[in-house]
């Protein structure tokens, strides 16, 4: 009896004779089958992620439909009763992109490449800020010292950016959002402040902000904990006639901010209108009537 | 919330219908988000009789009588044109194949309100009747290919929905009126598509004389066979493309399809035709022994069926509730601006996009200038993908080229308009806006996707202005 090595010789040299004989030509590599991640591929990028994991799916073409409606994992497959080794390393490069959003800092050359200055709140690194909530609402001594300085009083809008949970959003977005949200609001003859950049904030800061600037409306554009999907929302926080203390309820909220969700440019032209809206109607949050 | 009325009105072939149905639009979005205004209802309130075609000759439709029954069926529906925002009138089947189609069109047009469709063609008819009768919702909700047979008096509308996109489109001379009988089975009309069939099965069929059951018979069989035939069931004949509407489509065949559903008013007869024989003849047509030829076929009964929510109004809901669409809901327009109707789109690629993307404007005047005098007409709007997540740097530079090019290519006043599909319209339109300055009106609406050669109707806005209905047409008749 022949072994299977044997069988498996024979074959082989079966089948390269047949080549060299030009009987078929190479085979092309199974269609079906995912390309490998090449060496140094981002796991976490949407074009990996759309590779369905899951083995002799009834109707594939169906699966990858299903996988284009979802950010959710679905099709992945598993490993007897645990996550496949690529779907585990991909999780973990999201949850990585999610602590690098948190723990990073705005790039400096952003900040200064859009004429903003900087001001701290009274946190002084990023674990008191994650720690003491209290302190990210509050500017630090010098911060209200460089805006009474630096910034034009009693503005009908102030607009500010802040780190906040993702410095990862405010540097997808805020050069995008920042051109169409001042553009529009001087076509519509508002007096604008003086706008720069807040490290270690927490959206309650706008309070103390306002408050400094005896602005009549106040609005934050701030980066939004991160999840595993996307790092890079960023959310607007509005205020009419902020103080601090005023109730959570009192702020109006444009959320989503980014590429996949309500692109910065559109945001912009949006918060337009609803900032002309609360300046009308002179309430924001639940008591302005959209 | 707020409610639009919707009017359906279907002139076909045999039957005249028209239907009211109430669409209900709602914000969507969460508190927090911007605004997403939706299509959250609709519902046929009023359905009318189903009346044969008036016609005044056998070729021509009687405009009058189309009008009287429009007018009466308004009364009973105890609305008035003014109380219709939106809708469709659609000329279908050989009627629209008929030199009179426009005018009858035209004396509909103080009743279609201010916003409603007039249109026609082979291929727009299949895709309403698919959404009409429900596989269009069937193919999504069960992620699967369905494929819509309307099978009416003078032709069977095929579509076919793969997950809710059209994947293939087609008709053809295929009905119950092809050839018409009185009381004594004498025969009164054979369409030139019934005597191609009769002719290559080798039988003969002449007016005048009485009809024998059992060729009428192996002819809805053979017609039974060639629908077969054009979903890609049997391997295709000759015959099938001498029987093909003109104006339509060519079936494609990639599409394995894996349910079947039928509409149209041969899909009564199918599952009357089981009752009995007794009268078979009841309508003085062959509907009833096609639609039992098509029962009994072996090749299309070896597909799932799909039951229809609509069989013979299919069609006219489908233009009542299925023609309007709503825009996305962060846009930006000049008052007073809407509605637009009929306006020739020119649609760019994202290649061709980039000539003006750096803000330059003579390549794409240059194409307007081209698109205008090739369609004749004096008014356009430009249709492009856009951007995703652009800077506003790149939005002013797309304003600036785009309203240099088209207010230089348009007559003065007429508006500059711009239908892009990535979710980018209300900065553009603004950034637009102060390119003008007062001196056109402009507008930019997006979500909606436009392919080249479309018309398109836009409505005035809705919920506040945050929308607007847009109704997107392949084919404009007349």
């Amino acid at each position: 009896m022949l072994d299977e090595r044997t069988i498996e010789r024979i074959a082989e040299e079966v089948v390269r004779r047949l080549k060299e004989s030009g009987a078929f030509p190479d085979a092309a590599p199974a269609a079906k089958e995912p390309p490998p991640a090449a060496e140094g591929a981002d796991l976490a990028s949407p074009e990996q992620k759309a590779i369905p994991l899951l083995e002799n799916a009834a109707d594939p073409e169906a699966l990858l439909r299903m996988k284009k409606r979802t950010t959710a994992r679905i099709g992945v497959g598993r490993s007897g009763p645990r996550l496949n080794t690529k779907t585990m390393l991909t999780l973990r490069a999201d949850h990585a992109k999610a602590r690098d959003a948190v723990f990073a800092d705005v790039d400096p050359t952003l900040i200064s490449r859009m004429g903003l200055f900087t001001v701290q709140t009274q946190c002084d690194n990023k674990d008191t800020y994650l720690t003491r909530p209290d302190l990210g609402r509050k500017l630090s001594d010098d911060a209200v010292r460089q805006l009474r300085e630096k910034c034009i009083s009693e503005p009908d809008v102030q607009i500010f950016a802040s780190d906040g949970l993702s410095s990862t959003a405010i540097e997808a977005n805020l050069e995008r959002i920042l051109p169409a949200l001042t553009e529009g609001l001087q076509a519509k003859g508002l007096k604008l402040g003086t706008p720069f950049f807040v490290r270690f904030g927490r959206v309650g800061a706008e309070d103390h902000v306002a408050e400094v600037l005896k602005a009549k409306v106040v609005c934050v554009l701030i980066g939004e904990r991160p999840g595993l999907a996307t790092a890079e929302s960023m959310s607007a926080y509005i205020v009419y006639d902020a103080h601090i203390g005023i109730p959570e309820a009192k702020r109006t909220v444009v959320s989503n901010i980014h590429k996949d969700g309500l692109t910065a440019v559109e945001a912009g032209a949006y918060i337009t209108e609803v900032i002309e809206k609360i300046l009308q109607q002179k309430k924001s949050g639940v008591d302005l009537v959209k | 919330m707020s409610t639009i009325v919707s009017v359906g009105i279907d002139i076909g072939t045999s039957t005249t219908q028209v239907i009211f149905s109430r669409i209900t639009l709602d914000n969507t979005a969460g508190y927090f988000s911007a605004p997403r205004i939706s299509i959250v209802a609709k519902e046929v309130f009023y359905r009318s009789e189903v009346c044969f075609t008036p016609l005044r000759t056998p070729q021509l439709i009687d405009g009058d009588a189309v009008r009287e029954i429009v007018a009466r069926e308004y009364r009973l529906a105890g609305l008035s044109p003014q109380a219709v925002d939106t809708g469709a009138v659609i000329i279908t089947g050989e009627s629209a194949r008929k030199e009179n189609a426009a005018e009858v069109l035209r004396k509909l047009s103080d009743f279609a309100g201010e916003f409603v469709v007039s249109t026609a063609g082979p291929d727009l008819e299949s895709i309403i009747a698919g959404k009409g009768s429900g596989a269009w919702q069937y193919s999504i909700e069960n992620d699967c290919s369905v494929a819509n047979l309307d099978v009416g008096g003078g032709t069977t509308n095929i579509v076919v929905f793969r997950s809710g996109e059209t994947a293939a489109k087609s008709c053809y001379d295929i009905g119950g009126r092809l050839i018409r009988l009185d009381r004594d089975k004498v025969i009164q009309y054979i369409s030139p598509a019934a005597q191609k069939v009769a002719q290559e099965i080798g039988l003969s069929l002449r007016t005048g004389e009485r009809a024998d059951v059992d060729i009428l018979r192996k002819i809805t069989g053979r017609m039974a066979s060639l629908l077969a035939e054009a979903v890609g069931l049997k391997p295709e004949t000759p015959l099938l493309s001498a029987v093909r509407t003109p104006g339509s489509s060519l079936p494609e065949r990639t599409e394995r399809i894996s349910r079947l559903c039928f509409s149209g008013g041969v899909a009564d007869c199918m599952e009357n035709s089981r009752a009995g024989t007794a009268d078979e003849f009841r309508f003085g047509d062959i509907g009833m022994l096609l639609g039992r030829s098509i029962r009994e076929d072996a090749a299309l009964s070896a597909v799932r069926r799909v039951p229809a929510n609509e069989t013979i109004r299919a069609t006219v809901v489908g233009a009542g509730t299925y023609t309007t669409t709503l825009s996305g809901s962060t846009i930006s327009y000049s008052d007073g601006i809407f509605p637009l109707k009929n306006v020739p789109a020119l649609k760019l690629s994202y290649q061709e996009q980039q000539s003006f993307l750096d803000g330059s404007s003579e390549g794409l005047y240059e194409k307007c200038r081209w698109f205008l005098e090739q369609s004749d007409t004096d008014r356009m709007l430009l249709a492009i993908p856009g951007r995703l997540d652009p800077t506003w740097q790149e939005i002013r530079q797309m304003a600036h080229g785009i309203y240099q090019a088209l207010s230089r290519a348009l007559p003065e006043k007429e508006p500059v308009v711009v239908v892009v599909e990535q979710d980018i319209a209300k900065a553009l339109g603004n950034a637009m806006k102060q390119e003008a300055a007062g001196r056109r009106p402009v507008a930019a609406i997006d979500s909606i996707r436009v392919e080249a050669g479309d018309f398109v109707d836009i409505g005035r806005p809705l919920m506040d202005g945050l929308v607007v209905p847009v109704v997107v047409k392949t084919l404009l008749f007349g």
